[in-house]
């Protein structure tokens, strides 16, 4: 059992759901409640990495942040470090793959919101954070929810774009996935179907607590 | 003032716990090694521990994937080639300290898992008369693109003039331990792997094997080197696999060791 491997991970998949909970939120608010020109186009962009093939968005990251690409000069002169190979980039390459994770439900959880809700709350004179706060949030917190746990589950089993642009580095890069692919090379099969089992578990977890959110989600709004 | 709200004390915890994480990774030397050594620089490592109390940390993969991996920027501090090629071109790109140390020569083995109708030889007779008579469906060497030893196994197979009847029933691992791996799980029945692989007790449980004659493929010149930015833990390592204690291992695992260099 690779228990670097496992806490490499949940770092990753920790971060990644920080980074993109105000992502998430700030982007399922424009998408739900703007209709301008070109939406489609931008929800098509953000459901892009669920049919991608990961290995296809992983080449692209390793040309783009690459150590001659300028992208990857920039981050190496402002942070004195390579971005490929490091976990920095894995988490870049994370929350750029998880994108339609997080937003999607995020963005039908507010879509479910009415807007005569909000438009009372701003007669009351609410400002648009005490709007957000006490009436967007709670009403929405099981698509959060469910978007958050997607995205964790999601990034502790991504295999492909941190294969390519990873490298198996232990405690950088070496995540839990990449970690059972290494051990079945090594003819370990005892860690690799531990390490399976635990991430069995976890994603049962995750995707039991996400169906839960969303069947609460869909209670209310047939009660509204 | 109001109390904290408990949320925004969980979140405050976990960033906690997470930044320290964000500020970079590990201190110990990282050693890209080709997956042929994949059991006996392990037994290195476990020695060079104990005698020294320095930690390095090993990554096996095929060479080619770490020559490309290096060329783009990845930390590997030591680079353990299964040939000279691609040590040769990092040296030629200026990215390592000198042009490095021959610390092995490796060999070619046939490998049948138990239950396979192949039977072993080193002149692959065997392997002759399971093709002719249909019982290979599935036969594993290293990807021939990157992994060395997959490409010395085209040679080799070449040389016995198998290469083009076995074609429908090649699969590739991504290096020579995976293509070990699938071998010697019995998914394949056969294939050509490093004779390093085949003498450990792992693998050698799991089916029969034989040396492949040396003179069927251009020689597994393996080379090592420091890269630029090597530490003093890795410089450590460098030396200490050029010590006999280091040898007599590979020696074990059916090395050759270089006379020269």
């Amino acid at each position: 059992m690779d228990w670097t491997a496992l806490l490499l991970s949940l770092e990753l998949s920790l971060w990644t759901m920080v980074i993109l909970l105000p992502i998430g939120i700030w982007s399922g608010r424009r998408l739900a409640w703007t209709s301008v020109r070109g939406k489609s186009l931008l929800e098509a962009l953000v459901a892009l990495p669920l049919v991608l093939p990961p290995t296809v968005l992983g080449f692209y990251l390793l040309v783009a942040m690459g150590a001659n690409s300028p992208f990857g000069r920039a981050w190496d002169a402002l942070f004195g470090q390579q971005l490929t190979f490091s976990f920095a980039g894995l988490l870049i390459a994370s929350v750029i793959f998880n994108l339609p994770f997080t937003i999607q439900p995020m963005q039908r959880a507010f879509e479910a919101i009415a807007p005569e809700v909000r438009e009372a709350g701003r007669c009351c004179g609410m400002s648009p954070w005490q709007i957000l706060l006490r009436i967007e949030l709670p009403l929405a917190w099981p698509g959060i929810l469910s978007a958050l746990v997607l995205t964790f589950a999601h990034t502790l089993g991504e295999f492909g774009v941190v294969l390519m642009v990873g490298g198996s580095i232990p405690g950088e890069t070496r995540t839990i996935a990449i970690s059972i692919y290494d051990r079945v090379q090594a003819f370990d099969n005892q860690a690799a179907g531990v390490m399976s089992a635990v991430l069995l578990g976890i994603s049962l977890a995750a995707i039991s607590l996400s169906y839960l959110a969303t069947a609460r989600l869909q209670k209310r709004q047939s009660h509204a | 003032m109001s109390p904290i709200p408990p949320l925004h004390r969980l979140v405050a915890l976990v960033l906690a716990w997470l930044l320290p994480f964000a500020a970079g990774h590990t201190q110990t030397p990282t050693v890209a090694a080709a997956s042929d050594l994949q059991f006996a620089l392990q037994e290195v490592q476990a020695l060079f521990v104990r005698d020294t109390g320095q930690q390095v940390q090993l990554v096996f993969g095929s060479s080619g994937n770490f020559y490309r991996q290096i060329v783009e920027g990845a930390p590997f501090e030591l680079f353990l080639s299964a040939d000279e090629s691609f040590v040769n071109r990092l040296a030629e790109q200026g990215l390592t300290r000198d042009s490095g140390t021959v610390y092995a020569i490796g060999r070619l083995a046939l490998f049948a898992p138990q239950g396979s109708p192949l039977q072993v030889d080193t002149e692959l007779h065997g392997l002759r008369i399971a093709l002719q008579r249909g019982e290979i469906r599935r036969f594993a060497i290293a990807s021939p693109e990157h992994a060395p030893y997959g490409a010395r196994a085209e040679e080799a197979l070449r040389h016995a003039g198998l290469w083009e009847s076995l074609q429908d029933a090649l699969v590739l691992g991504e290096n020579v331990s995976q293509a070990a791996q699938f071998a010697a799980s019995g998914n394949a029945q056969g294939g050509i792997i490093a004779w390093s692989l085949a003498q450990a007790p792992t693998v050698s449980a799991l089916g029969t094997s034989a040396l492949l004659p040396e003179q069927w493929h251009s020689p597994l010149r393996q080379r090592m080197v420091l890269m630029k930015t090597a530490s003093p833990g890795s410089e450590a390592f460098y030396a200490y696999l050029q010590q006999p204690t280091a040898q007599a291992i590979m020696a074990r695992f059916g090395f050759a060791l270089p006379t020269e260099d």
